[in-house]
């Protein structure tokens, strides 16, 4: 039962990113050139929703669906992690014209170039666990 | 019906975005879309090189489920949801995309010149993917997050670690695409 509402709701997703066209390696580009408001209206107005929602299902103490205490985890604190990940995130970001989700996305659109990107993805994930203890946080 | 099959606008799209992140919450989970790369990583036995893999992946399965529901949604929105997938980016960047070599905008909805299954026998086509991707999945984890789980989930919630994060992906963002891609492109 669980696992078919996670699937309606990655289905939705899917289909959000594609139609808002923020899966398109153009729009991100031409985010980045700053020429379009669109990237920017996106992110902006799911910030504006989404902080409501936090901070209603905060205040009242919002139950999930099964009853259950609803726990946001803050993140870590620190800086060099953020920031050195943050920034070769999205140099990658930029150069593939997709993050994750939009990659995911795109593989069930049939973009299959995507594919190799997806794999160097996940060995990139691989290699940051093996540097891990080694690299700055 | 038929605005459906257009582009969705933004004040559209952001909205539906934020409430993905609130049922997600409301089902007891999380909205991020990079933590899985690592279950995945988990699950094909990297935890005999790191132990940073070794990790239950039972209590993670949910989020691969949503993967695959992203990727049928995605295959639903490309086949049935639109008439064409062309991209209407603005004019001043058709121009500066035609000063780089890149002809295929507002007739696909990735450049051809790198998503194109011909494009892959170009060696140069396939390291862009590659670095890419890479940076993409090293990038995410370095900083505990991609841009769903920084840039919405992190923001929503005023996590000063995920501004810090987002000002991270637009300053690699912004070298990579003023002054890389002039000498990759």
């Amino acid at each position: 039962m669980r696992s078919i509402l996670y699937l309606l709701v990655g289905i939705f997703f899917g289909i959000v990113m594609f139609k808002s066209e923020a899966a398109s390696w153009f729009r991100i580009y031409e985010m980045f050139q700053f020429d379009s408001f669109h990237m920017y209206g996106i992110i902006g107005s799911a910030l504006v929703v989404g902080v409501v929602f936090i901070q209603w299902i905060k205040k009242t103490n919002t139950k999930s669906f099964f009853g259950e205490k609803i726990t946001i985890q803050p993140k870590a604190k620190g800086y060099v992690r953020y920031i050195i990940g943050g920034s070769l995130f999205g140099l990658g970001w930029a150069l593939a014209g997709a993050c994750p989700g939009p990659i995911y996305v795109l593989v069930g659109a049939g973009y299959w170039p995507i594919l190799v990107v997806l794999l160097s993805a996940v060995l990139g994930t691989f290699c940051y666990g093996l540097l891990r203890s080694k690299l700055p946080h | 019906m038929e605005i459906l099959y257009e582009p969705w606008p933004w004040y559209v799209s952001g909205p539906l975005i934020a409430m993905t992140m609130t049922v997600l919450i409301l089902l007891g989970k999380r909205f991020g879309m990079s933590s899985n790369l690592e279950t995945l990583c988990s699950m094909g036995g990297a935890g005999r090189f790191a132990d940073y893999f070794k990790v239950d992946t039972q209590p993670r399965r949910w989020n691969l489920i949503v993967v695959v529901g992203a990727i049928l949604g995605g295959f639903i929105a490309a086949n049935y949801l639109s008439y064409d997938s062309q991209v209407a980016i603005s004019d001043t960047t058709v121009e500066k995309l035609e000063l780089l070599g890149v002809k295929s905008n507002n007739e696909a909805y990735l450049p051809t010149e790198l998503f194109s299954v011909e494009s892959l026998s170009e060696p140069k086509t396939l390291l862009i993917l590659i670095v890419g991707g890479f940076l993409v999945g090293f990038g995410a984890r370095y900083a505990g997050g991609c841009t769903s789980g920084h840039a919405i989930s992190g923001l929503s919630d005023l996590q000063l670690p995920s501004l810090i994060a987002v000002i991270g992906f637009f300053a690699g963002g912004l070298i990579m695409v003023h002054l890389l891609f002039p000498l990759i492109f």
